[in-house]
């Protein structure tokens, strides 16, 4: 009995602790399907480019990415842009601020695959770098983060929530607009409502409906937040896979051992 | 040092002989890893490995962290992205790290719940108990400092309220605050005292923890009998104890594989279920997060920290007496650290003739209400405090006073506790019919 209950603690110290750490949350967090989620999961490349593309085109008037390095768009397990395509991308869409330039007094000139995206426009535009780890989608039940185990931590889901979430109402508090949205905690966020639907057009006809590109762009921040997520899980798996062997010699060699001293006679 | 009787170490080679004479470091060694060890040792008594091992990877994984960590407020933060982006197995090395403080508490708890249970606590193991403790807050230090470095918003948040609390203490309170701050608030002397003292204090830890061995190594293991080795002979040990190298280092190895499997799977398939997201947002002194969670190995006494409130008779009551020195922010912060005097001090509390729960039939159920109480109290230590969670955290907080305090005194003197076996040898043999033949 006791075991058990030392058992059944141990498993629920485990459990609790997770999502024990309640945040802050808005509104219900739908559920949806990422193709990394789970211990097997890998980042679907066209999405991550989808998403780039909506970042670039949308986000990118106002958000930065800071600590993403533009050169880790050519990384393996991610965007999976050629060289070539980065410096391309680089020096057609951003351009940064350069101290050495013009004799020391500094100019801009475009961007190269060595820097950073750079920050956003907007000081209150917050850096989008980390914010699918910043963010935690679900965290039931009653706080124990039991739900986490099965859907995972939700920032994705957040993400595509907040980004759908505008009722269109607005507010205006103290000379700024605030729009309602029903996944921000608070029910009220200083963004404008900026995924309509078409809002970009993809080579390959992909779908570009709200929740679509929602989706996408939800998917390409947790590239840039995790980018050796698929490392990552591939390291985990061959450490569980020798951890298993190695369990199983030390069972059988633990076995035999005290055998003699158990009074049991085993045929290893 | 009157130490179970066993074969001791003998230099035979000449080199052996020279050295032994001037440095009997090999014998050290050798009577260390052959001790005699009662073999009937649980499950339960495996997790002293797996502390150690945390330690060990807690230093290693720290050491190469901070070759690429810089402790300036401005840089911290994105230091610890250049860790997980740019350094090759960096992310790796983070998330061991910051995994590798939460399974070091899941193994200290259960080792310490073991040592509830099964009175390993008490005479003659009161040293052994102690230095445990010193390790414990020494760890809980050592986790709390380590959080802030990364200079996320929960780090220094935290930081912030946890500092506070000494605050809390009267009329020294606030110097001893920024004395302990570097400055009137969290800021760069904050960051940088606690790098060097997280720095610093695993090896104290594990200079305690040489203690520790070295404590448990005079009086004996316990056991779950609580019954104690015969000691009269070489023989009669022998009945009762297997050398702990093969038998109980193979045995532990093994339990050790099988946690590290599952710690593997956390660290490789979802590292970041056990932190709180807020950290990966940047340190801004101007915007206080909605809610100030500490990580979770904190949670049960932030819980009783917050238990009791200005509205609870008993703060009033010492409020009262005290003419107001001690308020209900300093009631709480004695009360907190109060939790883990009244641990320390169970081997004094606990008046029973016998060591061991297993022949405690009252004890027993008194035991896992303990344990029970100790989750809830984790858990209510991360939701907010409107009803019912202020009750449940009071009720939770009074419940664990109550239990050393006054059920582990008295029970002792009501409670008719069942026969031990005499022997460890009876035990053993109880359990494998085979092994007496």
């Amino acid at each position: 009995m006791i075991k058990k209950l030392t058992a059944t603690a141990a498993l629920a110290l485990a459990l609790t602790t997770g999502g024990a750490i309640a945040a802050v949350t808005g509104g219900p967090i739908e559920d949806e399907d990422f193709s990394f989620e789970g211990p097997f999961g890998t980042y679907d490349q066209n999405q991550l480019q989808r998403g780039l593309k909506i970042f670039t085109e949308v986000c990118a008037s106002c958000h930065g990415l800071k600590f993403v390095p533009l050169r880790s768009l050519a990384d393996e397990g991610g965007v999976g842009f050629t060289m070539d395509q980065v410096r391309a991308y680089a020096a057609e869409n951003f351009e940064v601020w350069d101290p050495d330039l013009e004799d020391g007094d500094g100019d801009f000139r475009a961007a190269k695959p060595t820097d950073p995206f750079p920050e956003g426009n907007d000081p209150n535009a917050p850096d989008l770098s980390l914010m699918a780890k910043a963010r935690a989608g679900f965290s039931g039940p009653a706080g124990t983060g039991i739900n986490q185990l099965v859907k995972g931590l939700g920032g994705t889901e957040y993400i595509t929530a907040f980004l759908t979430g505008f009722t269109g109402e607005e507010m205006e508090v103290a000379g700024s607009v605030l729009y309602a949205n029903k996944a921000f905690p608070g029910g009220w966020t200083a963004m404008p409502p900026q995924l309509y639907g078409e809002d970009v057009e993809f080579d390959d006809g992909s779908a570009n409906d709200a929740h679509s590109e929602a989706v996408d762009v939800a998917a390409f921040l947790m590239w840039t937040a995790e980018p050796k997520m698929m490392a990552r899980q591939q390291a985990g798996f061959v450490a569980v896979m020798l951890l298993t062997l190695l369990t199983v010699l030390l069972y059988l060699t633990n076995k035999k051992l005290w055998a003699p001293h158990k009074g049991k006679k085993l045929d290893l | 040092m009157s130490g179970i009787p066993h074969d001791h170490y003998e230099p035979k080679t000449g080199f052996e002989k020279w050295l032994h004479q001037r440095l009997p470091v090999v014998g050290l060694a050798y009577d260390t890893l052959m001790i005699p060890t009662p073999k009937n040792l649980n499950w339960w008594w495996i997790w002293g490995i797996v502390l150690a091992f945390c330690l060990v990877l807690q230093i290693v994984t720290g050491i190469i962290l901070v070759m690429h960590y810089t402790p300036n407020v401005d840089l911290a933060f994105a230091s610890v992205e250049h860790i997980m982006r740019n350094v090759n197995g960096g992310y790796m090395l983070r998330y061991l790290h910051a995994n590798g403080a939460s399974l070091f508490f899941v193994a200290v708890y259960i080792h310490m719940f073991r040592g509830l249970f099964y009175g390993s606590y008490k005479a003659p193991r009161e040293v052994t108990w102690i230095i445990g403790m010193l390790i414990y807050l020494m760890m809980m230090g050592t986790a709390f400092m380590g959080y802030v470095l990364p200079w996320g918003q929960m780090s220094f948040w935290g930081a912030t309220v946890i500092t506070g609390l000494f605050g809390a203490i009267p009329f020294i309170g606030e110097p001893i605050q920024t004395w302990l701050l570097g400055g009137p608030a969290v800021g760069n002397p904050t960051l940088n005292r606690f790098f060097s003292l997280h720095y610093l204090l695993p090896f104290v830890i594990a200079a305690l923890v040489a203690l520790h061995i070295w404590a448990f190594h005079t009086t004996g293991n316990s056991n779950p009998t609580g019954v104690e080795v015969r000691r009269g002979s070489k023989e009669e040990a022998e009945k009762d104890t297997l050398p702990f190298w093969p038998y109980f280092v193979i045995k532990d190895l093994f339990a050790l594989s099988l946690i590290l499997l599952i710690f593997f799977a956390i660290v490789g398939f979802m590292p970041n279920y056990l932190g709180h997201p807020d950290n990966y947002i940047e340190a801004d002194p101007l915007m206080t997060p909605a809610f100030i969670v500490p990580e979770w190995y904190f949670l049960p006494f932030y819980a009783i920290l917050r238990a009791f409130t200005a509205d609870v008779w008993a703060v009033q009551f010492v409020s009262f007496i005290t003419g107001g020195i001690v308020d209900a922010k300093f009631f709480g912060v004695l009360a907190m650290f109060g939790a883990i005097a009244v641990m320390a001090v169970a081997p004094w509390l606990d008046t029973s003739s016998v060591r061991s729960g297993q022949y405690r039939p009252m004890f027993r159920w008194w035991y896992r209400l303990l344990v029970i109480d100790f989750l809830v109290l984790m858990w209510v230590g991360a939701r907010d405090t409107n009803f019912p969670h202020d009750w449940i955290s009071l009720i939770g907080a009074t419940y664990w006073f109550a239990y050393f305090l006054i059920i582990l005194p008295l029970l002792g003197l009501i409670e008719k506790p069942e026969t031990p076996p005499a022997t460890i040898e009876e035990d053993f043999n109880a359990h494998y019919p085979g092994a007496a033949e």
